[in-house]
Order: structure tokens, then sequence, then C-alpha cells
């Protein structure tokens, strides 16, 4: 029986998703879920143990071998786990200015998606979103943090994706 | 939301008015000027009521002329003659004692709520009178924005230019740590004063344009997850989602000088491209179609053409098109990057973002690409926006680091009188309104 948990974490990506933070894994494990850890059919093993974001050269979108390999990861995680879906959410560091910077958020989510595609995933599965420099997982104005705010997140969720 | 009813009534004052205009005249120019000297006597208090206004507005006319940098107040510890009847006559040689080129006079009356201010500009060194005497009628609520009137019309009369002091911007209010920053939209008065908030912080909101009559805003909300352009009713402050017909993963939207359509970016996929869609009908028009980046539209003043910011050479640069698409031509070649091109309200000049070895600046060129002049420098400075007369720029400035935070500046085209505007919390993306009626 594996609907028991994913009825659990249900609840738990309903709560989330109605704070006011968008990026609903910036913050790190939530102590409450961390059963979900050790489920590899858990939302919270994609992000933990498969790897939920690819990260990119400056002013690129262009996907590195380290993170097409993450991309591998998820899409077998995703074949597995047919009944959930993805939003990739493209992010920049804020080294740009705001519109170009959610454009190039949607290159790199839009990078994610096409090639989850083309290694199989339905595009109907996925959605892509960008947060340009609004949403930085790391404040320090150096390389060290702009390395990890320059991602593309892909967020598994059961709602519908209209 | 509050607004004023508010009567201006020219010519209307007792009196024989000089109506030939006095040689005194500051134009304004690149060059660097003396800043002119003015006095202004405390305004008559023509009823008890109206004592402590008068000394407010007569305070803030001198405070909104001197913040330009273009006029230097005289202390009142200096003046000769009082002038404290409005109806007497000027003693010219005591304000020429004093060196005082422009002299101010006001009488100010409250009836309730009602506010009656009155005002003349006398050119000192002519001796006459600068244009006739003027009447604003408002309310005592409304007390800064009738000082802000007199300055303008003081402005306008010194220097041939409009005004801006009667005027709001729409802005982004921030709040909190860069890692969990919560954004809304808000408004005020020029200088700061009257901030209000327009939205809650539920949902992030971006990069607000003011309609061209100050009635609406757009703004870009990620209410949905997405970037969505939304218009609210600066009245009402009701808000709906524009019915353009490719809503989604919109923004960096503005009015067309109608205010019947929006110029906007869109995403399709990883490409971002602009389109021009109409208010009512939502029906839509593709304006550009390369694979690159195109963003950050705005029409010039007569709108005929979009200034926007493309890297379709690769790296940003702006570029100039026809309103209704097709070909463009490059302006910028300078190096760096060149982002958020603004039209100037006079079409003279663009204003934009600079990106360049590792600074930021805010920069002004003229509409061919010639005369590039950077006006500030810092980690972070982006997203200027005109005051209504082309003779100022607001921008945001953020400062560097993990307690970065942002707040409004305003520096002259000329690239002096750099100054942070006065608010509470951290703030970015000015928009500019017209001047109020």
């Amino acid at each position: 029986m594996t609907i028991l948990p994913k009825i659990a974490l249900m609840g738990l990506i309903v709560i989330t998703a109605g704070c006011t933070n968008p990026d609903r894994f910036a913050a790190g494990a939530n102590d409450a879920a961390q059963a979900g850890v050790n489920d590899p059919t858990s939302p919270l093993f994609f992000n933990q143990t498969i790897g939920d974001r690819v990260l990119f050269a400056v002013d690129t979108s262009t996907l590195t071998d380290e993170g097409k390999a993450i991309l591998d990861g998820q899409v077998g995680w995703l074949q597995s786990n047919a009944d959930y879906l993805a939003i990739i959410e493209g992010h920049a560091d804020e080294q740009g200015t705001r519109e170009y910077n959610i454009s190039l958020g949607f290159r790199r989510s839009n990078a994610v998606r096409e090639y989850l595609v083309s290694k199989g995933v339905p595009a109907t599965r996925l959605r892509v979103t960008s947060y340009g420099k609004e949403r930085p997982i790391q404040v320090c104005s150096q390389e060290s943090c702009y390395a990890s705010n320059r991602r593309a997140v892909t967020v598994i969720s059961l709602a519908s994706l209209s | 939301m509050k607004r004023f009813l508010i009567a201006l009534v020219a010519l209307m004052l007792a009196g024989p008015v000089v109506a030939q205009s006095g040689p005194l005249r500051l134009t304004i120019t690149d060059g660097v000027i003396e800043p002119l000297p003015f006095a202004v006597p405390s305004f008559e208090p023509e009823n008890a009521e109206a004592a402590q206004v008068a000394a407010d507005i007569t305070r803030l006319v001198a405070l909104d002329l001197s913040g330009t940098g273009l006029f230097r107040e005289i202390p009142a510890s200096a003046f000769i003659s009082a002038h404290s009847r409005f109806a007497q006559t000027v003693a010219y040689p005591d304000w020429r004692a004093i060196n005082a080129q422009a002299m101010i006079s006001g009488a100010v009356t409250v009836s309730g709520n009602q506010l009656i201010v009155k005002f003349r500009l006398y050119d000192v060194f002519s001796g006459t009178e600068m244009g006739g005497g003027l009447q604003f009628a408002g309310t005592v609520d409304g007390w800064r924005r009738m000082a802000h009137k007199v300055a303008d019309a003081a402005y306008s009369r010194i220097t041939g230019e409009g005004g801006y002091f009667d005027s709001r911007i729409v802005f982004v209010s921030e709040s909190g740590p860069k890692d969990n920053r919560q954004k809304r939209l808000a408004i005020m008065d020029f200088d700061g004063a009257n901030m209000q908030f327009l939205t809650d912080s539920s949902a992030l909101v971006l990069a607000p344009r003011f309609s061209p009559t100050g009635d609406r805003v757009l703004y870009t909300s990620f209410a949905s997850g997405s970037p969505r352009i939304n218009v609210l009713d600066v009245t009402s402050v009701g808000t709906r989602q524009l019915q353009t017909a490719d809503g989604e993963m919109a923004f960096s939207p503005r009015f067309s000088r109608d205010g019947t359509q929006v110029i906007y970016s869109l995403a399709n996929g990883g490409n971002t491209d602009i389109y021009r869609g109409d208010i009512v009908s939502g029906a839509s028009t593709r304006l550009t179609s390369a694979p690159s980046i195109e963003t950050a539209p705005s029409l010039s003043p007569d709108g005929s053409q979009i200034v926007f910011e493309s890297d379709r050479s690769g790296t940003q640069k702006m570029y100039i098109m026809s309103a209704n698409g097709g070909d463009a031509r490059r302006i910028s070649f300078g190096d760096g990057r060149y982002a958020t091109p603004v039209w100037s309200p006079r079409g003279d000049l663009i204003a934009f973002t600079k990106q360049n070895a590792g600074r930021f600046h805010i920069g002004v060129m003229r509409t061919d690409g010639s005369e590039e002049r950077l006006l500030t420098s810092s980690f972070l400075d982006e997203g200027p926006t005109w005051s209504p007369n082309g003779r100022v720029i607001m921008f945001m400035r953020e400062t560097q680091g993990a307690g970065g935070t942002s707040s409004l500046y305003s520096v002259d085209v000329s690239g002096r009188n750099l100054k942070p505007v006065p608010l509470p919390n951290g703030a970015s993306d000015p928009s500019w309104g017209p001047l109020q009626p």
C-alpha cells in the first residue's frame, strides 16, 4: 500500500503551497516529512536523493553534464511515479536587471523541460515558470551564493497543473 | 483612495496685474549653474485657523524649490522687509539688497476643511510681478498638494518648463530579508509623503507602471505562480487580470499613450518576445519574433516607436522599432549591457540601466544612441523613470551583501542633485505619474 503516505504528503503540499514564499523548497527539509525521505516514491526522496535542481553558469541556460545526470534521475523518478506532475521554476542571480532575469529564468526552466521531454517524460506533466532574481536561496553578493541561485528547480506536485 | 478636488483659478485676484514677464529666467542646461536665490516670506494667514497650515505650506514651497538644486532659499533671518501682508506693495530695494532674485508671496484661508491658497511671484531685479496671481482651492488634509502647486507654478514661470512637484509615484514597497522578501504595491507623493499601500504582500508583485493619466496601474503579479499582468484602478484599488489572449507568462507591461493598449513581454517556452494588446478586448499582436530575449518595451511620446532591450547580438543592447513591429535598429554600442530603456516625456532622450565591469549605472542617451552619459554608479542601480517634465529621473538602488536593501533615489538628467527619497521601508521599481490636474 503506497497510497497512504501519498495522501499524507498531499496534505503537506497543500499546506506549504499556501505560504507566501512560492519557492517552497528553499527553506530545506520539513521535519514533519522526514518519514518520506526513505520512501523512494515520495517527493521528499525526489528532492533530497534524486536532486530537484540543476545549476547554470552566468547568463547561460545550457545544461551541464552534472545537471544532465541529475535530470536523468528525475526522468526515472517521474516515469516510476506517473501520478505526479512537475512545475519547473527558473531562477537567476542578482547580477542583472529584473525583466531580463525573468526571461533568463524561462530559458533555464525551458531547457530542463525540453531535456525531460526528450527523455520520455510527457510534456503534459510539466509546466515551466520563472521567478527571475526574486527568490534567491543564498543571500551574499558573491559567486559562492550566485552559483546556488542560478538554478532550475523541479517542484513535484499532485495538484492539477491548470 | 481619497482624491482631492482642486480648482485652479488664474488671474482672479483683485487689483492690477502686471501681465508682462520680467527678464528673470533660469535656463536649465547641462552646464554647471549657480542656484538662483529666492525668498519666501511666511504666507499670510487670512484667518486664525490658517496660521499653522500657512506656515507649513510656506516651508514646503521653499523645500520643493531648493530641493531641485536649481534654487537656493535666503533665510528669513536675512530679510529686511517682512512682507507680512499679501496685498502690500513690494519693497523691491529691500529684496535686492539681500540678493533675492525671486520673491514668492502667499496668503492662506481656512474655512472648515476648505483651504484657499493665493500666491504671487516677483522678479526682484526687474521690479515686476512674474505672471499673474494664482489661487488654488483644496482641502486642509491636502495642504501638501497646495504647496506643490504653488512651487510648480513658481518653478514653471522661472524656468519656462513644466513642474513636477504635484505628482505621484507608484512603486514596490519591500520588507523582510533578502531570501524572504515581501513586496507590495504602494503609492506616494513625489517627495515620499502620503505613502499608502495598494496591495497586500500575499503575492509577489513587480514593476508597476502608471497610465498616462494616472488613473490606473499595470503591474506583474505572481499570484498564480507565474508572471501575469494585472491592472489596478488607483481610486477604487480594485485589480483584475489583464485579458490578453496569451495572458500567461506575461510581464514588463506599459500603457500606450492613449491608455487603451498595453505593450508587454510574453515568454513562450524559453523565448521572450514583445506584444501589444488591447486592454478592453484582449486582442493581441506579436511585435517581435526573434529567438532571443526581447523585453522592457517603452513607447515614444508620439506613440509611433518602441525602444526595447534584446540580447539578439549576444548580450543586452537597446533597439528602436516601429510601434507596429518590424525591423529594429540598434542604438547602444558601448561596452556592457544596456537594459530597461525608457523614452523621456520630452522625446529627446532614452534613460536606461547599464551594467558594466561589475557596476550598475543609470544613464541617458539621445534616441540615435549619441551623447551617452552615465548619471550614477553603484553596486546595483536599476529601473529609471522620468519626472513629468523630463528633467529628473527616479530609480532604485540596492545595496550589496546579505543585508542588502533597496531604496529609491532621484537624480537630475544633468547628473546633479542625487538624493534618496525618504521612505519608511525598502522600495524598488518606481513609476512616476503625470502632473495632477
